[in-house]
Formats: structure tokens, sequence, C-alpha cells
């Protein structure tokens, strides 16, 4: 009977996620603030969430989101039909094409992969959350400089994966941007000046 | 003046008015034979524009107007685009390929939660059609149930029925609720299977299809044998010549061999799709296609609507290559939809549908034979190719082994075969890359055989004074004196050079206007229904204003792909530059002139004593001066305006007023490894020159070069799409199955951009689109034959094939 034991996995997992966000909320006082008691206890309460829509709060790009998602929602179709935030791009919704990474606390993923109900109380920073106070991040920068982006439908994605290596190493080697973009699908194929532009953002010091 | 030229310009098409005036434009390639030439044009073309060292905006690398928009996730495509109370649309499509629909009920359907609109598909579009009634009527006993008027399944995926609901997750459910009889019919999905005479018919009659702006489709009136069309022995370029049997006779040796080529999926990371609304007799679409007005007309026509009507947006567009022109099925669906909801409909392809169901460049086989003599000339060459587009025409391989080489004896045929799988079509230079890998991998062993340097052979006899150029320049870059004698390299590892050449022609779509304003408060806009589909067009188009009126492309706003403005060029076949350009340069020369009319009172000059630049306009010998933005106060109404629409070619075309004279010409280089243990590929390097007439935005331009070798490589060594010969599915449906060139297969890539004036237009530019794709292929492949000394003449070139090669040549 795998499939019971899949159920319960999953339900376990959720169980642990939950008593996560509910610890994170208590000690988040902008999220404790957004998440109105009757909410949270009805949420404490709540074991197996669906399977209708249910309710989460979301981090994005430092804004607390109060929303109503399907368990079966993934963060790309809640980033960009309740959100309104296209720039996470859905091409494969599959997990192979990176066009809709994101960040998860800092570090790249899929958002076709990952639901919204398991995102729980991790900070989310999407494409339009990278430029800080109007300023754009020093890859967006060289990527328009060096022409890195052509239809740019791929180049959310790869804005991301390429400011992700940036902040875990600030001077990579050519073989480090192509291995941050190995997953990212470029059919117009911009990944030569995507690696220049990469180096070229790194040699400008980006933390 | 060639001898096309002087019938041209004799038979009058020169200019439409009789008024003419006759200037001098350069011409000959930048550093090499530039010289003038004068040409007689009409009365109202701008001035010649000099070479572009002399320019200030034209030539130099210019950053896209638009890239902040993109890498900062602004820029909306049709797949972001949500209006309010918008429906999303799904596509039930048939498992079977070949089947006659008993039966369809949509009732348990339309009564699923958020189901708003449902119809079943009566009309299947992108495939070929019987050819006269007779057989279309044979073919409607068969394809039509009476009860259903359902057409007849002719492959996987093709679409049966659509529904509308509030969410894409409902009406992906609601799908499941449609019930389907079908009746299951013999069909035949293996291209020599369905070349037997006792193949089950994919049609009952002989066929025809179309092409697109993009290319594709097949010469009309073909003999068609069962599911086998053809011979086509002649094409745009022409056909046979001299005497084969004779030239054969006259050769001391002949290279023959039979080459392959397999299925290339466009893969666009938008997948197809449109959002239809719907309202009050009128309709708005917005979509994902490279033609917005080639797809009004489009859709004028299949629903009957005056093109006042129907409207087309495409802001930005997620990819094409091809594959993205017309309606589409989805689109019918939509629009259908829509109008039945009274709601606008949003109806994307999810991926498994654009791998399955949304063209491909058809595979080949070629069986090619040349003849030569000790010394290399070419004295006949024969080339017999079939290829399959499935339910779809179009499979040729181009003109290559026709065109790329001096030779008296040529003769040639095609066939397309009709399979049950969906319909090719139009990729990146039709026809061209698959003709390249055989002629070019024929000429390189030609070399091997004759102990022939390469470059030294084709120096000889190839006609190109452009190629060439691109050889020597080419070789110098690449360093093409360190090749050795094929299969020389000892060891696992063996290193490989190799090189191919290729050609597109100059296609000019005359159908190019736009509309330029000069607003109150000294703004500029261009507006055409053009669309940048990637390449640049938008920050293009405002680089040639800027050189006009002495701004920089920064302050020129380019409102693009919308059907309200003045109609532009579709984007296939390499003519969105070449044809949309001018007529924006020609209305920025009449803006110019106005605003000189305008500011000659203010600044008691004569308006051919004015001049523009910084913003300002002032007289040439430095006198007073005024800023634009002061002059456009002074306008009587909100906007100055111009419209202008794109002259014929300066002397004429070499065919109808569609074909220019000159080619677009390419030259690639490839340096290979080549593992024999394991028979992988690596490709090292590449060297690609290029040219495209006057270049105008050279970082774009090395944009779409590479681009053009990476789905080269792409396709020569990884992608593959795999039938299932027993049931007709496509088994890599997807992109982690389907392998895709990436970031770790990307290698060195130099280009060589050359820059060449043909002397053709006011801008005197063409595009880059399809020739660097070109010779890609073909030049790996003499690559990897350098490294191993034996040649692989099927792609892609995998490593067991590399491996069976390398087997089969016994140096293992
Ligand atoms: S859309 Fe998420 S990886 Fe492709
Ligand atoms: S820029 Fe078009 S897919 Fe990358």
């Amino acid at each position: 009977m795998a499939g019971k034991d899949d159920e319960y996995e999953r339900k376990q997992s959720r169980d642990i996620s939950r008593r996560r966000f509910l610890k994170g909320a208590g000690l988040t006082a902008l999220s404790m603030a957004n998440l109105s008691e009757a909410q949270a206890a009805k949420e404490a309460s709540a074991a197996i969430r669906g399977p209708g829509a249910t309710a989460v709060t979301l981090r994005v790009n430092n804004a607390v989101h109060n929303l109503q998602v399907e368990p079966c929602e993934t963060l790309a179709e809640t980033l960009r039909t309740q959100l309104g935030m296209t720039g996470t791009k859905v091409s494969c919704d599959r997990g192979t094409c990176s066009a809709c990474t994101v960040w998860l606390d800092g570090a790249t993923m899929c958002a076709c992969m990952t639901l919204t109900v398991d995102v729980q109380d991790r900070a989310v920073t999407t494409i339009e959350g990278l430029a800080q106070d109007g300023k754009l991040h020093p890859v967006q920068e060289a990527f328009i400089e060096k022409d890195a982006t052509m239809c740019g439908f791929c180049t959310p994605g790869m804005v991301m994966s390429c400011a992700a290596l940036l902040a875990r190493n600030s001077s990579p080697t050519l073989d480090d941007v192509r291995e941050a973009t190995c997953g990212n699908f470029c059919r117009c194929g911009t990944y030569p000046k995507v690696f220049a532009a990469t180096l070229a953002a790194a040699g400008k010091g980006v933390k | 003046m060639s001898e096309g030229e002087k019938k041209a310009a004799g038979k009058g098409t020169l200019t439409e008015s009789k008024k003419t005036k006759t200037i001098k434009v350069p011409i000959g390639i930048f550093g090499v034979n530039i010289a003038e030439v004068e040409r007689e044009v009409p009365l109202d073309e701008p001035p010649p524009l000099p070479v572009n060292a002399e320019l200030n905006v034209l030539g130099k690398p210019t950053k896209r107007l638009d890239g902040h928009l993109k890498v900062t996730g602004a820029a909306r495509y049709t797949a972001d685009i949500q209006l309010s109370g918008m429906l999303y649309g799904r596509i039930l499509r048939s498992p079977h390929p070949h089947a006659k629909i008993k039966s369809i009920d949509l009732s348990q359907a339309c009564k699923q939660p958020g189901v708003r609109a449902a119809h079943i598909i009566t009309r299947v579009v992108g495939t070929a059609k019987e050819r006269d009634e007779k057989t279309r009527a044979i073919d409607a006993k068969i394809l039509f149930d009476s009860s259903t008027g359902v057409p007849i399944v002719k492959y996987v995926g093709q679409p049966v029925a659509a529904i509308a609901a509030t969410t894409d997750r409902a009406a992906a459910e609601a799908l499941e609720y449609i019930k389907v009889e079908y009746e299951p019919l013999p069909f035949v999905v293996d291209m020599y299977d369905a070349m037997k005479p006792d193949a089950p018919k994919v049609f009952q009659g002989p066929t025809e299809q179309e092409g697109t702006a993009g290319g594709g489709g097949a010469p009309p009136g073909l003999p068609q044998k069962g599911n086998v069309r053809g011979p086509e022995v002649a094409g745009l370029l022409g056909g046979d010549r001299g005497d084969v049997k004779a030239g054969f006779a006259e050769a001391d040796l002949v290279v023959e061999n039979e080459y392959h080529t397999q299925i290339q999926m466009h893969s666009a990371l938008e997948p197809h799709g449109l959002i239809a609304d719907w309202r009050d007799d009128a309709l708005t679409i917005y979509a994902s296609t490279q033609g917005t007005s080639s797809l009004r007309d489009d859709i004028a026509h299949l629903f009957n609507l005056p093109k006042n009507k129907v409207r087309v947006i495409t802001e930005f567009m997620g990819g094409g290559f091809g594959a993205k022109f017309g309606a589409g099925n989805y689109g019918i669906a939509a629009i259908l939809l829509s109008k039945q909801a009274k709601a606008p409909v949003k109806l994307m392809h999810d991926r498994k549908e654009e791998q399955t169901c949304a063209g491909f460049r058809p595979a080949s086989v070629q069986n090619l034979k040349i003849g030569a003599k000790n010394d290399g000339t070419l004295t006949a060459i024969t080339l017999s190719s079939h290829g399959t587009a499935g339910t779809a025409l179009g499979a040729g391989v181009g003109w290559a082994a026709q065109n790329l080489y001096k030779c008296a004896n040529f003769s040639s045929q095609h066939f397309d075969v009709l399979t049950n799988q969906s319909p090719g079509c139009a990729f990146r230079a039709p026809g061209q890359p698959q003709g390249c890998f055989a002629i070019e991998q024929a000429i390189d062993e030609l070399c091997d055989r004759l102990g022939l340097d390469p470059l030294e052979l084709r120096d000889k006899i190839d006609a190109d004074e452009m190629r060439k150029q691109q050889r020597n320049l080419g070789a110098k870059a690449f360093d093409w004196s360190k090749r050795k004698r094929a299969g020389s390299d000892k060891g696992a590892i063996r290193r490989g050079v190799g090189m191919a050449q290729g050609e597109w022609p100059r296609f000019v779509d005359m159908n190019s206007s736009c509309e330029l304003r000069l607003t109150n408060d000294g703004g500029v806009e261009v507006l055409s229904s053009v669309q940048d589909i990637g390449t640049g067009i938008r920050t293009v188009l405002a680089q040639v204003v800027a050189e006009e009126l002495g701004l920089l492309p920064t302050d020129i706003v380019v409102r693009i792909g919308d059907t309200v403005f003045p109609t532009g060029p579709a984007s296939g076949g390499s003519v969105t530059t070449g044809s949309i350009t001018p007529a924006v340069r020609k209305a920025a020369h009449h803006l110019k002139l106005k605003i000189f009319d305008l500011a000659s009172s203010k600044l008691s000059a004569e308006p051919e004593d004015l001049i523009m630049k910084d913003g300002k306009i002032s007289e040439k010998n430095g006198g007073n001066s005024l800023t634009l933005k002061k002059l456009a106060k002074e306008l009587p109404t909100d906007q100055l305006s111009v419209f202008a629409s794109r002259t014929a070619d300066y002397g004429g075309f070499e065919k109808g007023n569609f074909l220019g004279f000159g080619r677009l010409s390419s030259v690639q280089f490839a340096e290979v490894l080549v593992d024999t243990e394991s028979g992988r590929i690596h490709i090292e390097r590449i060297v690609a020159a290029h040219s495209c007439g006057r270049p105008l935005n050279p970082l774009a331009l090395e944009s779409q070069i590479n681009g053009g070798v990476l789905q080269g490589i792409s396709w020569a060594l990884y992608e593959n799409r795999h039938v299932d010969k027993a049931s007709g599915i496509v088994v890599n449906p997807n992109v982690e199955q389907y392998k895709l060139v990436g970031a770790k297969e990307v290698p060195k890539i130099e280009i060589v951009l050359m820059e060449e004036y043909l002397g053709r237009s006011a801008t005197d530019a063409t595009g880059i689109g399809e020739p660097a794709i070109v010779p890609t292929a073909a030049a790996i492949a003499n690559a990897v034959a350098n490294a191993i000394g034996v040649r692989i003449l099927s792609l892609p070139m995998t490593p067991d094939k590399v491996l069976a090669a390398l087997k089969k040549g016994g140096s293992r």
C-alpha cells in the first residue's frame, strides 16, 4: 500500500512544516501582525489541508501576502496569477528549464516544482525583487550591457541563477557560471553573453 | 549590372513613378573592395547613407531599448497577460494516429465546475489538404461521420475538442469528462514504411499546402502516388541545368553518399498561444506570433471579419524560429470559445503540446552524387531527396547542392512523404541546413580524396566573392593553418578542424510601412505592426530614426507589435530588418524635411541649409540654431506625422517583388575533440563569418549569430524526436528527454562580421536569422571527419554513431 504510506509521509511532513510555520510566525512580529489570531487558530487546528483552498502567508520580496491557495498550486502559479508577478516564467512546468527560478531563503529553486503551501515562512525572492531601491542588480546591468537577452523569456530565470551564484561566490570562473546556468534553457542562444555578463558583474565586486 | 538586373531595370520595375533621381551609393565589402555605384531611385528617397564609419548611431553596438524590462521581469509576454474575467482554454487531443471519430459527448464536461464554453473542433489547420473536389469528397465521406461532423484524426495530438473554464486547472480537469468514441484506422508513422505501395494512405488523394510567411509548404500541382508526393524538380532559384550524364562521364572521380538528417523541434521557451477577446463583433488578440499583421489577415479570413475589426497585439514574444505564424488550431479554438463565452479566453500550449503538435524541422534522406576532375572542378551533381513533415508538406532540402558551386550539370528531385505524424512547419532557414549537411560533406570528402585543402578548392569552385573574403578572414581568425590531414591525430581523444559554408536569399517584404510622429513636446515615436521576436528590431528602428534626426536611440519611443499601427513585415526568412528599416528611414527623412520647413522661418534660413544634430536644428555653417523641443511647441496640432512604405529595391528585384539581388553568405569553422572511447564529441570553438548587408547593431547581430550556431550545434549533436512506430506517440514530448544544447556544451564562438554594401535600399541592411544556422552542422561533421578519419553521414552525431563509424573505419 505505497499510496497510503505516501499519504502518511506527506501528512507527517506537513505537520512538521506547520509547526515550523507557527514557530516562525511567533518569532516574527511582521508575520504575526499579518496573521489574524482567529486565522492562526484555524491554521493550527487544521491537520490536513485541502482539498479546497487553504490560507497561506507568503513573504515575497520582503512583503507579506495572505492568500488562499489550493494545495496543488505551485509557487509559480501563485506568483503569476494571484500576485501578478509574471517575471517568473513557466516554460516546461516540470523542473527542467529553470525559467521559473526564484530564491527560497537565498537558494535557487524551481517555482514550478514548489507547492505554495510548502513555502511556509521561507523568504521568497523573485526577479521583481532583485533590484534594490530602483537600482538594478549588477547582473541585471551586465545582462543589458553585454546583450545577454534576446527574446527574454529565459532571462529572469537566467538572471536569478547568475545572481545567486555571485551571492555565494564573488569571483566565479567560467566553469562556475556554466555550472550555475546548466539547468537554464535558452533557445535563443544567449549563453555566451550570459557567461560574459556574469563574469563582468563579478568583476564589479558583487557581494 | 548583372543580366538579371538589366532585365529588371528594362522592364520598368525600377520605380513606380516616372520621377526619379540618380544617387551614388556605396557598394562592396568594407576594407576590401568598397566602391560607389549609381542608382536611379524615386524622387522621394532619402539621400544615400555613407559607410558606417561616417555615421553616428548605425553600425555602433547599441544596447537593447527593452533590456531593462527583460532583466527585471517587467516585460509582459502573451503568457503573462491576465484580462479581467479571462477564462482559460484547453484542448482535448487524439491519442490515435489515424481514426474516425464516431461520437463526441461534451455534456458531462460542460457540467464541471467553472466550465463556461466548449466546442468540437471541426476544422484542423497546419496540415496538407486534398487537392481536388473529387478526392476531397471521398475523403469527406471517410473523414466526416455525418452524426459528428468531425474531421478524421490523422496524427496523435490532433485537436478534437476545446473547453474554456474559469481556471486553467478547471479546464484541464473538465477535458477528462469529454467522451469520445474513436474507430482506429490503419496508420503509418515511419517514412520508409509510408513509401511502400500497400502502406495505409494518410490522405485519400493528391495534396496541396501553401507555405507560411516563414516558409514551408510545397509547390502546387505535383504528382502524388500514395503517400509520396513529387518529384519537385525546380524551386525558387531554378532547377536542372546541363547534362548530368555527360558530366559524370567527364568526371575523374565520384563522391556518392546517403545523408540523413533528423527532426528538430523549435522548442521556444514561450509556447504557442493567444488570448482572444471577442466582444461587440470585434476581436482583440494577444498572441505569441512572428507576424501580427499576417495573423490579423489569417483570422479575418478564417472568421469572415473585416480586417479593421481584428486587432493583434504582440508586445513581447518568447521565441518562434519559424513555427509561429497564423492562427493555429489553438488560436481558432480560443477565438470560438471567446465568442461562445462572451469573455476573453487564454489558450497556451503546455510543454507537451509544444513538443508534439507545434511543428518541427522535417527529417530528410539525401542521395547526393558529385563528379569532379582531378583538379577538383565539378562536372556533375545529382540529388535525390525524401523527407517527411508528417501530415504536412515542405520537407525539401533547399538549394545548397544546386547553387553553392559552379557546376554546369545539375539535376535534382525531391519527394515529400506523408506520414501519420503531426504537421511539420518552417524552421529557421527551411531546408538549407539539411542541404548543406550533405553537399558540404561531399565537397570535403572530395578534398580529402584529392588531397586538396578545403579552402583552396572552394576558392576555385565557388563564385561568391563574399564567401571568398569570409573564408580568408575566417581562416585567419581560426588559424586554419594548424589543420592536419584527416585521421592523422592519434590517441583516445582526437582533435579535428573543419569548415562549411552556406547562403540564404535576400528576401524583401514590400508590405512594410510605418508612421513617425513628432509630438509637441519634442518626443519622437515610430509606429509599426512589426514585432520584435527577440532579434532586437525595436532597438534598430530607434537607431535608424536617431541617425536621421540627430538624436540618441534612447530618445526614440518605438511602438510596435500592434496592428492598429501601419502594417510591418512578418518576421520570417530574415526579412524584417531589410524590409522595415528603409521605410522607417524614409519616414524619418520626410519628418526632418517638415521640421526644416517649420524651422526655416524661425532661423531665417533656407530649409536646404539646415541640419539636425544633438537635438538641435541649426544652420550647416554653424549659424543660428533651435532645439527640437522648442520648435515642436510651435506645432499647430499635437503631432506632426509622416507615413512611409518600403520602396522597391534600388535596381529592381531578381524575382517578383520579393527576391532581392545578392545573398546572405556565411562560412563557419569548427574545432572539435572526439573521444574515441566514449564516442562523445566536444566542440571547442566555432568561428562564424557572416554578412548581412550594412550591419546596423553589431551587438544584437552577434547575439543572433550565436543563437544560430547554438541551434546548429544542438541539431548536429543532440536533438532528436522519437516517435513510437507501433502507436504514433512521441515518446520524448518534453525538454528533459529531448536534449537541447546547454550551458556546459557551449563552445567559444568568435564572430567575423562583414560590412557589406549592396546599394539596394535606404539603409542597405538585411537580416541574419537564417544564415546563422545554415552551415553549422556541416562544419562540425567535417571537423569530426578530420579528427577520426571517418565520416558520419547521419544526424545527430551521437556517441553510438561515432563508435559505429570508428569501428567501420577500423581506426580504433
Ligand atoms: S518552468 Fe519550472 S523548470 Fe521549467
Ligand atoms: S533569450 Fe529567448 S530563450 Fe533565452
